[in-house]
């Protein structure tokens, strides 16, 4: 059993389909890549498996350690603990707090102390709060961040904001990570550096990780597989030299270079 | 069925001054997004000034409008001018709190220099007295007055919107006022134009309020423009038809909660409706429902 | 680390009492009179009002229109007890019973209307209090219609004010600084990012609004039990908006700020309470400037504390430096 297996997956607007029938498989520990045109609906994939919208049909199933769960129609915060996480592509930081309190926010679904603790600062609130600065300042770390703890997170510059938003997705402690565009916006130096980065953390954090990029350097360097959409479609699926030489694919990117990279 | 129908004449009434408030609600929210509270106290104003007018002055009716409704005018888009300009760019609720201290000045202001108490229009004379009965049915002048002038306006109104150049402009900036702008549209004047149609109108409900209920307060807007604010609401707010059809909607329910014995509960009504359109279709009967992009 | 924070501890406890202390020698020695009792009695539950309200509002970023309606669930439960219970362990009760009340009118319109956002959502609160105002004004064999009750008994005074006021503004600044607290923050600053990192938006939305109405209910309840006197037209929609403007004043999401502004906007109304009119003409005034010169409020969303000041010492004795 995949550790997210996407059956049949479908969302229409109104009279609009934005996304027909896609099927995805992701095996635990992959990292693929999902890519297509502006507008084929990879958002909107995106937006199913994290339950911002309801799929019209079909079905999203993520196994975690044998135990299966059924994500559509879920809340987005249930789908959360269910364990996948995700980037926005148009930066979604809670941009008028700081960075320490960006990631600190994202740890809340496993705090182990109640309202109460809450309200009069029990023990479980000191030692919990503890335990989630200290994780807090763990991933700051990896991200070379803690030196900007107290900074918002709407001061950073674009690329560290990327970053926060990633620290901020592992903070959930998810299995499945959806990046969407990590690299939007990046300079071939700041993408090669967040190349190595993503590999990185996917073997640090025994993660699968999806995502979603238009920079084809990056797709082609990093994933295992490629699935590619166009019109809500999918129209192929394989390793990175097979979508290189996919003639639908070509089509599809029309005037895009795809092979040269 | 006579007890219906008369109800439902009573209902026009009421509604009809419900929907001339509520269309300035609702074209002011369609530009800026902003529940412009002070809107009430325009009607208000508009009662006093046909007062003046009338009790005072002793003009007709016909003279007393033009002269409520040319102030109202003037007070809309002053009060544009001063207080909601420079907050074009300011977060809602900044703008809505403005908007409340506008309300409450203008209140005041007139408490201040007119007293408390209420006064009393001129008693109607000729035409305006008479009423006419059809069965049990009774129609007065001035309902049949008020009816045909909310009517009047709303046909200019609707012309205005989709006839002129400014109409054309105002529902431009309302759908998306960047590009409005650089589409040459002059946003500041567009947005003033509206402020001035919907005072307009306001002005004219208040005067047509005096002569109706013949006592006006420097209060007296605040129920009415709430309650007009839930018309527009009710319709599904920004759209023009969608006011009217609401302000006539909440006039007709509130006189027959009223007509069934519950008058002390009429008010609590239209708010129980405004809760649940809310909650049921946000968008309200006339609008669309649109999700946020993500 | 830990020593620190308890010096800290002890610190805030030693100005507490202090507060407490002096202000009730100054009653026993009757420097504070009658006059300035009652706009003590203001003060402290204007900063009930507005530090729960900012709760909502300026932390949550629920927009509510409707605080007064909680408040009047409040003082008409409590004042209906102690009409009937002159007792203090009955004030108490009616206290308590006001403000679970007020909380679960809360929680039962909050449920839906907190799907609302912005404008809507503060018109659906109004109308909400509206309604329960027009519930109170023809209840009139309960609560005696438009007249209002009268001869409520008075229980509160300083002590119950003060152990209330300071009691309610510790519990909700530890919720702001606890997970829970920052999850209600999240959602004020990106709903969808707060509901995509695990936080059960609706949960939080409504709870805060539960915690909101509660404490308004307190305030309800100490409003009646001080002021002998209530009526449905004081918990009108100028008293929500009242309350709107001390949370906006003082600046939203700071705790602080609204206590700032619950203090000023009451001793300004003492000051100006035989101009009736021009004081509200003021009113308006000073809101409307406020609102164009300095929207974010007195304090925005900062803090004043203690090290604010030996921060502010730092910064002085640099500037001596560099001279």
């Amino acid at each position: 059993m995949p550790l997210l297996k996407v059956h049949k997956l479908t969302k229409s607007f109104g009279g609009l389909t934005a996304v027909l029938n896609v099927g995805i498989e992701l095996k635990q520990g992959e990292l693929v890549g999902l890519i297509g045109p502006n507008g084929a609906g990879k958002t909107t994939v995106f937006n199913l498996l994290t339950g911002v919208y309801v799929p019209t049909s079909g079905n999203i199933i993520l196994d975690k350690d044998g135990v299966q769960q059924e994500l559509q129609g879920m809340k987005p915060h249930r789908i959360c603990k269910a364990g996948v996480a995700r980037t926005f592509q148009n930066i979604r930081l809670f941009k008028d707090l700081t960075v320490f309190d960006n990631v600190r926010i994202a740890m809340h679904k496993n705090v182990q102390y109640g309202l109460l603790s809450s309200f009069l600062h029990l023990p479980s609130y000191h030692r919990e709060e503890k335990r989630i600065n200290e994780a807090t300042m763990e991933l700051l770390k990896i991200f070379k961040l803690d030196g900007k703890k107290d900074e918002y997170a709407k001061n950073l510059p674009y690329g560290e904001q990327r970053h926060l938003e990633i620290a901020r997705a592992l903070a959930t402690n998810p299995s499945l990570l959806l990046l969407d565009e990590p690299a939007a916006g990046m300079n071939p130096a700041e993408t090669a550096q967040l190349t190595e980065l993503i590999k990185w953390i996917r073997e640090k954090f025994n993660l699968t990780i999806l995502l979603i990029e238009h920079d084809m350097s990056l797709v082609m360097k990093i994933c295992e597989r490629v699935y590619v959409l166009d019109y809500g479609i999918l129209i192929a699926e394989g390793t990175p030299d097979e979508i290189r030489s996919n003639k639908r694919v070509i089509e599809a990117y029309l005037g895009e270079d795809v092979g040269d990279v | 069925m006579e007890q219906l129908l008369q109800q439902i004449v009573n209902g026009i009434s009421l509604g009809s001054i419900y929907a001339l408030i509520a269309l300035g609600y609702t074209m002011v929210y369609g530009i800026i997004k902003l529940i412009n509270f002070a809107h009430c106290d325009v009607y208000m104003i508009g009662a006093y000034v046909g007062y003046v007018c009338m009790a005072k002055l002793g003009l007709g009716f016909f003279p007393s409008l033009l002269a409520s409704m040319l102030v109202c005018t003037l007070l809309g888009v002053v009060i544009e001018k001063i207080a909601y300009k420079p907050l074009r760019n300011a977060t809602r609720i900044t703008a809505l709190i403005t908007a409340i201290g506008v309300s409450l000045f203008l209140e005041y202001t007139t408490m201040f220099f007119a007293g408390a108490d209420v006064r009393t229009y001129p008693p109607m004379t000729g035409f305006m007295a008479k009423t006419f009965k059809m069965g049990d049915v009774v129609i007065s002048a001035q309902q049949i007055l008020i009816a045909v002038i909310t009517v009047i306006l709303m046909v200019l109104l609707q012309l205005i919107v989709k006839k002129t150049r400014i109409g054309k402009a105002m529902r431009a900036v309302s759908l998306d006022k960047d590009a409005a702008e650089l589409m040459g549209i002059d946003v500041d004047s567009t947005i003033s134009f509206t402020f001035a149609l919907g005072s307009a109108l306001a002005g004219a409900a208040g005067i047509l309020v005096g002569v109706y209920y013949n006592s006006i307060n420097p209060l007296m807007g605040v129920l009415p423009g709430l309650k007009a604010f839930v018309a527009a609401v009710f319709g599904g707010i920004g759209i023009i038809p969608g006011a009217m059809l609401g302000g006539y909607l909440i006039g007709i329910i509130e006189v027959f909660v009223a007509g069934f014995g519950y008058s002390m509960y009429r008010d609590a009504v239209v708010f129980a409706i405004l809760i649940l359109i809310l909650i049921l279709r946000p968008a309200g009967l006339l609008g669309k429902n649109t999700g946020e992009k993500v | 680390m830990k020593g620190k924070l308890s010096a800290q501890f002890i610190r805030r406890l030693v100005l507490i009492v202090l507060t407490y202390g002096v202000v009730q020698l100054l009653i026993s020695v009757n420097i504070i009179n009658d006059y300035l009792q009652a706009t003590l009695t203001t003060i402290c539950i204007n900063i009930i009002l507005a530090v729960s309200l900012n709760l909502i509002t300026g932390f949550t970023g629920q927009f509510s229109l409707g605080h007064a309606g909680f408040m009047s669930i409040g003082a008409y439960t409590c004042a209906l007890i102690i009409l009937k219970n002159p007792t203090i362990p009955h004030f108490l009760l009616g206290t308590l019973l006001g403000a679970l009340l007020a909380a679960l009118v809360g929680f039962l319109v909050g449920l839906p209307t907190l799907r609302l956002r912005g404008d809507y959502l503060a018109i659906a609160t109004l109308g909400m209090a509206e309604i329960i105002r027009i519930l109170f004004i023809n209840m009139d064999n309960i609560t005696n219609g438009p007249r209002g009750l009268s001869g409520i008994p008075r229980f509160v005074n300083w002590t119950w004010l003060f152990i209330f006021t300071v009691g309610t503004v510790l519990l909700i600044r530890n919720f702001l600084n606890s997970s829970h607290g920052r999850a209600c923050i999240a959602i004020r600053e990106d709903e969808i990012a707060a509901e995509t990192m695990g936080i059960n938006t609706t949960w939080y939305k409504v709870l805060a609004f539960v915690i909101g109405a509660f404490c308004a209910g307190i305030a309800g309840a100490l409003y009646a039990s001080y002021f002998y006197f209530i009526k449905p037209d004081i918990f009108g929609f100028l008293k929500s908006v009242d309350i709107l403007v001390m949370v906006v004043l003082g600046g939203m999401g700071s705790i602080s700020g609204s206590i700032l502004a619950a203090i000023l906007l009451a001793v300004i109304s003492t000051l100006l309470q035989s101009f009736s009119e021009i004081r509200m003409i003021l009113y308006a005034l000073i809101l409307i400037v406020i609102m164009i010169f300095r929207p974010q409020g007195l304090l925005g969303s900062k803090e004043i504390s203690l090290s604010m000041f030996s921060r502010l010492g730092k910064f002085f004795a640099f500037e001596k430096e560099a001279k």
